[in-house]
């Protein structure tokens, strides 16, 4: 036996921590609180945090933080990061791919399309940052000496509770929508399939992406969702991970403040996004700009 | 010099002949109500009993649902665009052959100025219906899809302000979008809703195709929970919009639409010609006796001209004319009902007990029905009630601010986030407010200005989705 192959066989991995991911850093649970995540086949994974309702708020603040310079930047820098985000993606194919056959159960090669069409989700997004004024936005003829024109405008912090079967290419196609526009986003992972999500916070970590625009939580969706659909500065909240009977209270909660919400279940989400979850975060904005001389 | 006195020109209200009682318009009949009861809506600035109505109850509305249901599915849901459009067109010709019969009847029935209902209300009224007419037949241009679809049967509740005006917001994109309606007025207005009706009927619109059931908040409860429609729209109260959107949360899906409160900011600079930003301050929050949801209702005034400003001010108001509605000189017409006057009242007064000072012009107020002098509050401060309620009346509070980035922390600070107002000589500071202001309509040197083509409509609690322009029309179609 070579002393490479001994030492191969005999070296213990050195293993990841899966923390949150809140204002650009990665706090564990201030509750000290993490749960058991295991793979497809049933055996340990991890232990992951266990996010409190205090991280949820925290997560909340921090995306309020980033919102102003989030939303401010030029949709060509927007749209610049969100690419960034795809090119580190690229670079980490074969991890993600081993994470999520890991935790769906996926075959090599479908968990490698999965993260291909992850990557390729980042791509699209990243082309409509400058795209959505020109497609959403008009210029109203009234009748009066006035330019009148819409345009569209990100609504602020967006609550994700992501979808709970894919968990990567179904976490990005809920957040990217959101955060394209100019929102920041809190976004509760999946709850069985937490791992993936915390592996591509580290990604978003070292992309461009400001910390605070993506704030990733993990945790119960039962125990987190509540704080965020009752949270009043959050400004709309995306319910597709969350079962039924609790989408319905959450959106009894979320009138609160009249959260814009969204409430389209899991789909296939290998299938082309459509704009809708888009511009479900989007205000329109008219203004009525004098002309005279 | 002397000072000339108006002399009274009082509009005749004999070009209006009300009935003695109405019913229901349900199946393009007034019918009766099967488990209504009757009740009255009277002149708010007389007290004077102006007709009975009545009231629908939940076997009403029901009946009213399946009518709509009926008239969606056999008919206008199949009818070709082009012939929903000129039913349109012919809606908005006669509005506009009825104009001054409707205007007498809104200023009655609601007590604004005849000035107002005849250059504002009646007029934008069918300028909506002539806006969406066009679109009827175009719709897959409107960036929805290629073929998009109406979503059925519409449960439209509207406020009491703007009673034909709302309804023509709400009525004119759900028809051309091949909706039915089931639409209800506010209790203290519903005539010209049902001036309405006998409008559809000249029209020959189809039976079904409107319904306008007359209530109250009963009323309203039973037509935004009827699990027969499939779109509520609703105007008014944040509070009440809060209620229906819990409601809708349960149950079958129905899209929603709501345009809510606002406690909008109107911005003066130092730059602005003074005496434009004060017509400007004066039709922001004295405009229909300040019942308006995107009311200039706090003044922000730049430090410098602080006392300019404020001075020109209340010179002006010195000059509002206050009284009769019909009369074709008032400025400042009657409040729209008792309980909205005890509101008002209520937060004056908290205006006053939390230490703001209020001032307001000398002004006799008639004796009978309900009436509130134009009144500033001065020294506010951003934590008084009457800074951060909307007070729905003809209340102003001032305000102060130093730099354009303050003017925006200050405008900002607010639940709501309907309108703003930005009064400067500088283009590029217009633009500069406009992008920070979280609202959802800016005017720039202007103030209370609405147009069909423009959408209207707030961010945060100010509700959800647009009525007019373009962006308008998504809220009837399944998109």
């Amino acid at each position: 036996m070579s002393d490479a192959a001994a030492s191969d066989a005999t070296r213990i991995a050195v293993r990841k921590t899966y923390k949150l991911y809140i204002g650009g850093a990665f706090p564990r649970s201030e509750s000290g609180r993490s749960y058991v995540v295991t793979d497809h086949k049933g055996g340990f994974a991890a232990n992951a945090a266990l996010a409190s309702r205090k991280d949820a708020r925290d997560a909340v603040v921090a995306a309020r933080k980033a919102f102003g310079g989030w939303s401010a930047a030029t949709a060509y820098n927007r749209g610049q990061v969100l690419y960034r985000v795809a090119e580190l993606l690229e670079g980490r194919r074969d991890q993600f791919t081993a994470e999520v056959r890991a935790a769906e159960g996926l075959g090599a090669r479908q968990a490698g399309a999965v993260v291909d069409a992850a990557i390729d989700r980042w791509v699209w997004y990243a082309g409509w940052s400058d795209k959505i004024a020109q497609v959403r936005g008009a210029a109203n003829p009234v009748a009066g000496p006035y330019f009148n024109f819409s345009l569209p405008e990100p609504s602020g912090v967006v609550a994700v509770i992501a979808p709970q079967a894919s968990s990567l290419l179904g976490f990005v196609s809920v957040v990217a929508p959101a955060v394209v526009s100019g929102n920041t986003v809190v976004v509760l992972a999946s709850e069985r399939f937490p791992l993936p999500a915390v592996s591509l916070s580290e990604v978003l970590a070292t992309s461009d992406v400001p910390g605070g625009v993506i704030n990733v939580l993990t945790g119960r969706v039962a125990e987190i969702a509540p704080w965020l659909a009752s949270h009043m500065d959050v400004n709309a909240i995306d319910l597709c991970g969350a079962p039924g009977s609790l989408a319905e209270d959450l959106t009894v909660a979320a009138a609160e403040n009249l959260k814009r919400v969204v409430r389209a279940g899991e789909r296939d989400w290998t299938l082309t996004p459509g704009v809708e979850r888009m511009l479900a975060y989007l205000e329109t904005k008219t203004v009525w700009h004098p002309v005279g001389t | 010099m002397a000072k000339f006195e108006y002399a009274p020109a009082p509009e005749s209200r004999d070009i209006v002949s009300l009935r003695e009682s109405y019913g229901l318009f349900i199946g393009g009949e007034f019918t009766s109500g099967v488990d209504g009861r009757p009740f009255k809506t009277i002149s708010p600035a007389t007290e004077e009993v102006l007709a009975e109505v009545t009231e629908a109850g939940p076997a009403d509305v029901d009946r009213a649902v399946s009518a709509a249901r009926k008239a969606y599915e056999h008919t206008w849901s199949a009818m070709p665009g082009a012939e929903r459009a000129k039913y349109l067109f012919r809606i908005a010709r006669v509005v506009q052959e009825k104009a001054r019969e409707l205007a007498v009847l809104e200023s009655l029935d609601n007590g604004k100025p005849i000035r107002e209902s005849r250059d504002v209300d009646i007029p934008l009224a069918a300028a909506h219906f002539f806006y969406h007419a066009g679109w009827a037949d175009k719709l897959e241009y409107a960036g929805y899809g290629p073929a998009p679809r109406p979503l059925g049967v519409a449960g439209q509740v509207i406020p009491w302000n703007f009673p034909l005006l709302m309804l023509a917001w709400k009525i004119a994109p759900a028809l051309a979008c091949g909706n039915t309606v089931v639409l209800k007025p506010a209790e203290t207005t519903p005539l010209t809703a049902l001036a309405f009706a006998e409008i559809c009927q000249q029209a020959d619109l189809p039976p079904g195709v409107v319904n306008i059931v007359t209530g109250a908040g009963e009323t309203g409860r039973a037509l935004v929970e009827h699990p027969g429609i499939d779109k509520v729209a609703f105007t008014g109260s944040t509070e009440v919009g809060k209620e229906i959107a819990r409601a809708c949360a349960r149950g079958p899906r129905k899209k929603l639409t709501l345009e809510l409160g606002g406690k909008a900011a109107n911005i003066v600079f130092e730059d602005a010609p003074v005496d434009q930003a004060v017509e400007g301050i004066v039709n922001g929050i004295f405009f229909n006796q300040g019942h308006v949801c995107c009311a200039g209702s706090r003044l922000l005034v730049q430090e410098s001209v602080y006392d300019e400003v404020l001075a020109a001010l209340r010179r002006r108001l010195g000059t509002l004319r206050l009284g009769d509605p019909l009369d074709k000189n008032t400025d400042v017409g009657a409040i729209n009902s008792a309980a909205q006057l005890a509101k008002i009242r209520e937060l004056s007064d908290a205006g006053e007990a939390e230490g703001a000072q209020r001032w307001s012009p000398p002004c006799d107020l008639p004796v009978k029905g309900f009436w509130f002098p134009p009144t500033v509050f001065t020294g506010v401060s951003q934590a008084h009630r009457i800074a951060r309620e909307e007070i729905f009346g003809p209340v102003l509070s001032v305000l102060t601010f130093r730099t354009p980035a303050e003017a925006v922390e200050k405008a900002n600070n607010t639940p709501y986030g309907l309108s703003a107002g930005v009064w400067t000589e500088k283009g590029s500071l217009i633009l500069w407010m406009a992008s920070r202001l979280r609202a959802g309509v800016v005017w720039a040197n202007t103030f209370n200005k609405f147009d069909p083509a423009s959408p209207f409509g707030g961010y945060k609690e100010s509700g959800y989705g647009r009525e007019g322009g373009r962006h308008g029309l998504e809220a009837y179609l399944d998109v």
